[in-house]
């Protein structure tokens, strides 16, 4: 008998026994594991051919434990006598991607709650939890890893009862690794989560919770239909650009792409519109037919925007245009990546990139380095600020090189919400950090008897700057921190540069609160001190804001370079030490007469790691 | 010379020579180095080819070194196809005074008995202070033997012991009048400085006790930790401080101050003698690209533009020339910019410094800025020539980077 999934008609599946739900979970509580248990028991990937983390399709993802792109699958699934098809919409995990997380969750009618039974909630899954709640989601919570000594499954049950007020009792409890509860988890899904609703008899709506490229097929979205049906006889059109294409394929995910003919209400699949690049077909558009358009889209769709930006620099200038061959490629599958070249007196020529958050700038700059095997610089990450002059004119600043000159009269940061769980010991602690960070306390409220969530109102620049590790420092690793985006503020920022010899190093200039360029202008000043080697001259080094000069610290002039002694022997020797020595000159970027290493500016750029989530 | 052999082409087994490298030798300066692989014990800072054993198998024992290495000399005389005279002879370790005067003076004998001896000859030898006796250095004089070099380096008993070097303070300036009573009046004394746990008064009375002494020449080297020798090993492991650049620097200051002071003059950065005669013509033919060729393990030779330097270990070595094989481990021929480098680094070095016209366009940019940056003298700078000031002579190498394109 011809396994009824993957039908080549899927048209039969009544949208009465199709049910769509996603997995909201922290990284490391067990997502992918349960994804990887429900493919094995729904036995659609045999266990033999079961590999760990299904469903994380690139190797940072595998290695990180993390999913960045959302994936889906076509779950067959009989629960009593009746046999039912799940779509399970795997969900991005990281605050950089909220947006992505959001449109996962409008295409679907349930969320799985997955909380690890000995670590309780985190901030990311209350974010998330929330978001879902927003979305009228039906929450079925789970607690998982039961098998472990360390669970506390009464304690994390009486905690999630409390946030989304339901009965501890209904909190069911699973374990991931050994499958224990996973059937009696499909069974509660069946029965829990409602059918999805539409007309069938509409103009199609569909939405595209993701979109990828892919080398050999181009572009593949994969979409929620809402309303009438998807198939390859309509041209399809997105409605947030009006472009029409024509419809190449459409299929589900089981878990590998299988055509069919079409795509009904409530169905979950994957068509490929015959485009070049994804940001033809963007997360959260809506897909109709050409002929036969729906009079409004779904809604929600929003144009990704750039929060963090960073100059990427190849180390080898001559990487340039591989540098920016790479960009266009990655493009293609990413369409929040934005950048645009840009020229660095100190570090040559590169990009300026924009990024969803640190996360998002992390993978591209590691898939860039790994996937087409670049050695890069970056530079320290900054946000995007709005200047209003005197004269009445705005300027927007990706890059502290473009902070005007003229007389400013205000200077507006983006600023967000920030909500941050932790341990109740810990929360002195955190708040001297937020303090510190120029944070506004907005609330504060116990989630048990000993985990509290905080939050605050921060500046977006505070958090790129090392807060995820000083967060963690600070509370031992147990406190976790999401946050979305929340406008902007007036603030009193300067622009802080450094300069070598009087001369400014345009890559180590920074945006910074007046309050604290001081100690941005110190603490600069003495890293290059030690970085930057001696010179045959006294090399001076000043932060300054302007033409006022707060720091200043000095590279003594080298005294001696000379080997001692030169004799036959040692000529040869000497020579091809010359020749080594010339080579590593060349190497040196001249900032006016100083000779500065590569290396210098890799440290000092880098020893403000950015917060890793 | 240190004992890590550089790479390089391989060397016929004849040792022959091209006929460009040959091309004008009679008209060149021409010296011989004999290096002697033997010492008492071996010091704690030095890196050098250099054995405590004295019997090391193979007929590379110190009984029988001298033959062996005239039987180098031979083969130098067979591969240049020359009988011209020898400018200059140096016996250099090691520690060649360790073998018998009449050892020394029969391979030098063989020197004059292949090529001939020019009528100046300049023929040193160097010395420890504890490794001869008036015997010994009257026996050299006799031999042929010109000049001596003492290797003093300190008159600050701690320093020695640091260095595990065997005399006392006293016996270098005894060493110094022996050889003058046996009619050496040509004789240097080398000096190191830095050495972990020297003070700058140390220095200052090392340096006034060589200058007592009567010397026409002195060296002053800076302290190097070679990699791979027992004080690299007491460095790494934190046991002794290595001094800084900075330290070094003002020990090389006061050096200049005090010798200059008592008569001599620097021409080359490390090397003051008290007049123009006294200075070390055989290491000046090392520094004015003149050809030399070295006998020995591990000895260097350069002939017209082809360097090349023997296998390092005795034994190997003496094998080879009994077996009527040269015993050069490999050799390069240089390049015009090799040798236009080597030009410049080695003749920067010197009191006469370089001729401007051999700088390329960069250079010369570099030259100026040199000059206005007080690393060059501007007198001589004008007059067409590059010559360090006593503050680029610190900085030598780093002067020579800029003017290398």
């Amino acid at each position: 008998m011809t396994p009824w999934n993957v039908a080549s008609d899927s048209a039969r599946t009544d949208p009465s026994r199709i049910r769509n739900f996603c997995i909201i979970a922290h990284i490391d509580h067990g997502k992918s594991t349960l994804a990887d248990r429900m493919l094995e028991f729904t036995g659609i990937v045999e266990s033999r051919n079961m590999r760990a983390q299904y469903l994380d399709k690139m190797d940072i993802e595998r290695e990180r434990g993390i999913t960045i792109k959302a994936q889906n699958v076509r779950l067959p699934w009989t629960s009593g006598d009746d046999d039912y098809v799940l779509h399970l919409i795997d969900t991005p995990g990281h605050v950089d991607f909220s947006y992505e997380v959001s449109r996962s969750l409008a295409a679907c009618e349930g969320a799985i709650l997955l909380v690890d039974a000995a670590q309780g909630i985190e901030a990311q899954t209350l974010a998330n939890l929330y978001l879902a709640i927003d979305n009228d989601l039906t929450i079925i919570p789970v607690l998982n890893k039961i098998d472990l000594p360390a669970a506390q499954p009464e304690k994390y049950a009486d905690e999630i009862a409390h946030i989304i007020g339901c009965d501890p009792s209904d909190v069911l409890r699973v374990s991931a690794k050994t499958g224990e509860g996973v059937r009696d988890l499909l069974d509660e899904v069946v029965r829990q989560v409602p059918p999805p609703t539409g007309d069938p008899d509409a103009p199609l709506r569909a939405l595209i919770f993701d979109s990828v490229y892919d080398i050999y097929r181009g572009v593949i979205t994969y979409v929620r239909v809402v309303d009438g049906r998807l198939t390859t006889r309509d041209r399809c059109l997105m409605m947030s650009t009006g472009a029409s294409h024509e419809t190449l394929e459409v299929g589900v995910a089981s878990p590998d792409p299988t055509p069919t003919k079409s795509l009904g209400v409530g169905e979950v699949g994957y068509v490929i519109p015959g485009v070049k690049n994804v940001s033809q077909a963007r997360v959260g558009d809506t897909i109709t037919t050409a002929s036969h358009s729906a009079p409004e889209s779904l809604g929600g769709y929003r144009t990704p925007k750039p929060m963090v930006y960073s100059g990427l620099y190849p180390i080898d200038g001559s990487d340039y245009p591989l540098l920016r061959d790479a960009l266009d490629k990655l493009q293609l599958n990413d369409a929040a990546l934005v950048y645009e070249p840009e020229s660095s007196a100190a570090l040559g020529f590169g990009f300026r990139c924009g990024f969803l958050g640190l996360l998002h700038l992390e993978i591209v700059r590691e898939r860039l380095e790994r996937e087409f095997d670049l050695a890069l610089i970056s530079t320290a990450p900054n946000v995007v600020y709005r200047v209003e002059l005197e004269t009445g004119d705005e300027v927007v600043v990706t890059n502290p090189a473009d902070w005007p000159n003229g007389k400013i009269s205000s200077v507006f940061e983006p600023i967000v919400d920030a909500m941050i769980l932790l341990p109740s010991d810990y929360v002195g602690a955190v708040m001297d950090l937020c303090q510190t960070r120029r944070g506004t306390l907005k609330g504060m409220e116990y989630l048990s008897e000993d985990r509290v969530e905080l939050k605050y109102v921060l500046p977006l620049a505070e958090i790129i700057f090392d807060f995820f590790d000083q967060l963690k420092s600070r509370t031992r690793g147990y406190a976790s921190l999401d946050y979305e985006p929340a406008g902007e503020q007036v603030s009193d920022l300067v622009k802080v540069d450094i300069l070598l010899q009087g001369e400014a190093v345009d890559a180590f200039s920074a945006i910074v609160h007046k309050d604290k360029a001081y100690s941005y202008g110190t603490s600069m000043a003495s890293k290059l001190r030690e970085l930057i080697p001696r010179q045959q001259f006294e090399v001076p080094i000043q932060a300054a804001i302007g033409s006022r000069v707060i720091a200043r610290e000095n590279i003594r002039a080298m005294r001696k370079d000379v080997l001692a002694k030169c004799y036959g022997g040692d000529i040869t020797r000497k020579r091809k030490l010359l020749e080594k020595q010339k080579e590593g000159k060349r190497r040196m970027k001249m900032v006016g007469r100083v000779e500065v290493p590569q290396e210098a500016f890799i440290a000092a750029l880098s020893t403000n790691e950015p917060a890793k989530s | 010379m240190p004992s890590a052999l550089p790479d390089g082409d391989p060397a016929p087994p004849t040792g022959e020579l091209s006929a460009a490298a040959l091309a004008g030798f009679e008209a060149r300066q021409f010296g011989i180095y004999v290096h002697v692989p033997f010492c008492a014990t071996r010091c704690g800072y030095c890196d050098f080819n250099t054995y405590t054993a004295t019997e090391l198998g193979g007929g590379a024992s110190a009984a029988s070194y001298a033959d062996t290495a005239i039987a180098e000399v031979r083969l130098a005389r067979h591969v240049l196809g020359l009988r011209r005279p020898v400018d200059t002879v140096f016996f250099g370790g090691g520690t060649p005074t360790l073998l018998p005067a009449a050892d020394l003076t029969r391979v030098l004998a063989a020197v004059d008995r292949e090529f001939g001896l020019s009528p100046d000859v300049e023929v040193t030898t160097e010395a420890n202070p504890e490794s001869v006796t008036p015997e010994s250095l009257a026996a050299l004089r006799a031999g042929g033997f010109t000049r001596i070099s003492f290797g003093m380096q300190s008159a600050a008993p701690h320093v020695l012991a640091t260095l595990d070097r065997q005399h006392t303070p006293g016996r270098a300036a005894a060493a110094v009048s022996e050889a003058r009573a046996a009619g050496f009046d040509r004789i240097s004394l080398d000096l190191i400085y830095g050495t972990p746990g020297e003070s700058d008064e140390d220095w200052r009375r090392s340096l006034t006790a060589a200058i007592e002494t009567g010397v026409d020449h002195v060296s002053a080297y800076s302290l190097i930790v070679e990699p791979g020798t027992r004080l690299a090993a007491r460095v790494a492991r934190g046991e002794i401080p290595m001094p800084e650049d900075d330290v070094l620097a003002d020990r090389y200051l006061i050096a200049e101050a005090l010798l200059t002071q008592a008569g001599f003059g620097w021409y080359e950065v490390s090397n003051w003698a008290s007049g123009e005669a006294d200075r070390a013509r055989h290491n000046l033919l090392y520094w004015t690209g003149g050809d030399s060729w070295g006998v020995g393990p591990g000895a260097h030779s350069h002939v017209g533009g082809v360097r090349w330097w023997n296998v390092k270990h005795p034994r190997e070595y003496a094998a080879r020339l009994s077996a009527g094989v040269s015993p050069a481990a490999a050799r390069e021929t240089l390049t015009p910019a090799e040798r236009r480098a080597e030009d410049i680094l080695l003749r920067i070095r010197l009191q006469e410094g370089l001729p401007l016209d051999v700088l390329h366009p960069s250079g010369l940019v570099a030259a100026a800025r040199a000059r206005d940056d007080g690393l060059l003298e501007a007198a001589a700078h004008a007059a067409g020539r590059a010559v360090l000031t006593l503050r680029g002579r610190l900085l030598a190498d780093a002067v020579v980077r800029d003017l290398v394109d």
